[in-house]
């Protein structure tokens, strides 16, 4: 026992970050209070979870896609008090007191949000992996108002990637719901 | 990416004060960069302090006739918002030029300024880089280094030898903007002018930037002149949208009766720092609206320009992007 003893204290006391790190490499989780689609969610997080994370592997909304994790490819695309980001470059912890939006949340008591509706209409897709991003990115797009002609959402839509290439039927279902007329 | 503690202070001095008294501890805003590099082990807070609460995300008039941008405010507030747009459309289009509309919304001013280079080798821990592991040497000066630095490198000594270039957009329009950051830490408020933010790689490429441990950046602050009528951004890249520069150029001049009375020029995507040098600015000081004036002007700006294989084509490319710039601004050839 005391050379188990040993070992440990001599593992603690060789690590290379030793007075760097706290020495509990494995701090608290905290209560972490979360509004998504208009619910309040309490739940038991490390801080380095990201908000993409807690919604997929704590919440199970499995909608709000991981591609690359590294905020390049507009998969995990959520809006946060309206405004379009990645959920895979915040931590959940860091966005307590906002109003978390994600695909789970557009549809309302009428059915579909319009772009979603779009979507299918133009079929807009092929997997259909980034298609909630693109919603999402979409939504917010149009809340920011800045998108006046064709090349405006293609430029302003580029945070999204699409590897199937669908584009040219996404701006298609983007224009619909803005009522942009393509040939203008 | 490694564990970390996690702290929320509500106001300035103890954001400072939590800082300094945990080691390893690091300021996180937007956390665009940050979060991305912890991901790849880059990066490895023991604790990170998130000043989100702490108050300076406005845009302010100054005494001077200039804006103050708070540095928690978003890049796409900043870049949309209306008193920069009309005075300052050169800093509002180089923003939009960058990142993407999600990054954007994230992004905070005061993080744009410590963005960190996007050298391939400082994010791949298995080679050697100078700037992630001081005196381990350089990846890039042998490698794939076609995104990397034409001017101002550090090539001497495999020990701090350097070629990474700063990636921002907004910081090369602040650059030829005569920006000043405002910085607090426990010894009070200093500012500094922008031009001296960025280092050069120099001896210690492993410091991107002049600020000291524990202060923070609260504000940018924009003189009076802003160059609304003739000023143009070039940004050149692999693609259309949301890639990071090869070679970008602001431009911001003051032109009356077809003679040019001040002249800026900054370029992204070419060294550690936007790069400007204020004696190829002088040449066209006084002087009528010329090409040919242009391109002695790109040859001086990029004089003692070296490419190291992949990137040789940088140095024509910016001195072609310099003339066209130049020539955007002075409206001798439509933007698109």
């Amino acid at each position: 026992m005391v050379s188990i003893l040993g070992i440990l204290t001599m593992q603690t006391t060789l690590s290379p970050e030793s007075g760097v790190r706290p020495k509990n490499t494995l701090p608290e989780k905290n209560t972490v209070t979360l509004t998504i689609n208009g619910s309040v969610h309490q739940l038991e997080l490390a801080p380095w979870t990201t908000l993409l994370d807690a919604l997929r592997e704590y919440l199970h909304l499995t909608g709000t896609k991981k591609g690359c994790d590294h905020g390049q490819c507009g998969a995990c695309t959520v809006l946060v008090d309206g405004k379009r980001i990645n959920s895979c470059l915040t931590l959940a912890v860091m966005k307590q007191d906002t109003e978390i939006l994600t695909i789970e949340g557009l549809a309302g008591e009428n059915g579909l949000h319009p772009l979603q509706t779009a979507f299918i209409e133009h079929d807009a897709y092929q997997c259909g992996y980034c298609t909630p991003g693109q919603i999402c990115s979409a939504v917010g797009m149009i809340n920011e108002g800045h998108a006046k002609t064709t090349d405006d959402i293609r430029e302003l839509m580029s945070g999204n990637i699409c590897r199937c290439g669908a584009y040219p039927h996404i701006v298609d279902a983007i224009e619909e719901v803005m009522q942009l007329d393509s040939n203008a | 990416m490694t564990n970390f503690s996690y702290f929320r202070p509500g106001d300035l001095n103890s954001a400072i004060g939590d800082l300094i008294t945990h080691e390893g501890a690091k300021f996180i805003a937007g956390g665009t960069n940050l979060l991305d590099l912890m991901k790849e082990n880059v990066e490895r807070p023991a604790r990170l302090v998130d000043i989100n609460q702490l108050s300076f995300n406005s845009i302010e008039e100054t005494e001077g006739g200039g804006l103050r941008l708070g540095a928690l405010m978003t890049n796409a507030d900043t870049a949309y918002h209306e008193n920069v747009q009309n005075r300052y459309p050169l800093l509002s289009h180089a923003i939009l030029a960058g990142a993407s509309a999600q990054l954007r919304n994230m992004a905070t001013n005061g993080g744009n300024l410590f963005q960190r280079t996007r050298c391939y080798y400082f994010y791949d821990l298995a080679t050697p880089c100078n700037k992630r592991e001081p005196g381990s040497g350089c990846g890039a000066i042998r490698g794939f280094n076609r995104i990397h630095a034409i001017l101002g490198t550090s090539d001497q000594k495999p020990e701090t030898a350097c070629i990474a270039t700063h990636p921002s957009d907004m910081c090369v329009a602040l650059a030829a903007l005569d920006a000043v950051v405002r910085v607090t830490g426990l010894a009070g408020e200093r500012t500094i002018p922008f031009a001296d933010f960025h280092r050069l790689p120099g001896d210690e490429p492993w410091r991107d930037n002049t600020i000291n441990p524990g202060e923070l950046v609260t504000a940018i602050d924009l003189p009076a002149k802003g160059f609304p009528q003739y000023y143009a951004y070039i940004k050149l890249r692999d693609r259309a949208s949301y890639a990071f520069a090869l070679v970008s150029v602001a431009v911001a001049l003051e032109i009356e009766n077809n003679r040019i009375t001040d002249a800026r020029i900054a370029l992204g995507g070419v060294a550690h720092k936007p790069w400007r040098k204020p004696d190829a600015e002088a040449m066209l000081i006084g002087q009528a609206v010329s090409v040919a004036d242009f391109q002695s002007v790109a040859e001086a700006l990029t004089e003692g320009a070296k490419g190291y294989g992949h990137n040789t084509f940088k140095i024509e490319l910016a001195k072609r992007a310099i003339v066209r710039a130049l020539q955007q601004a002075a409206k001798l050839e439509p933007t698109p």
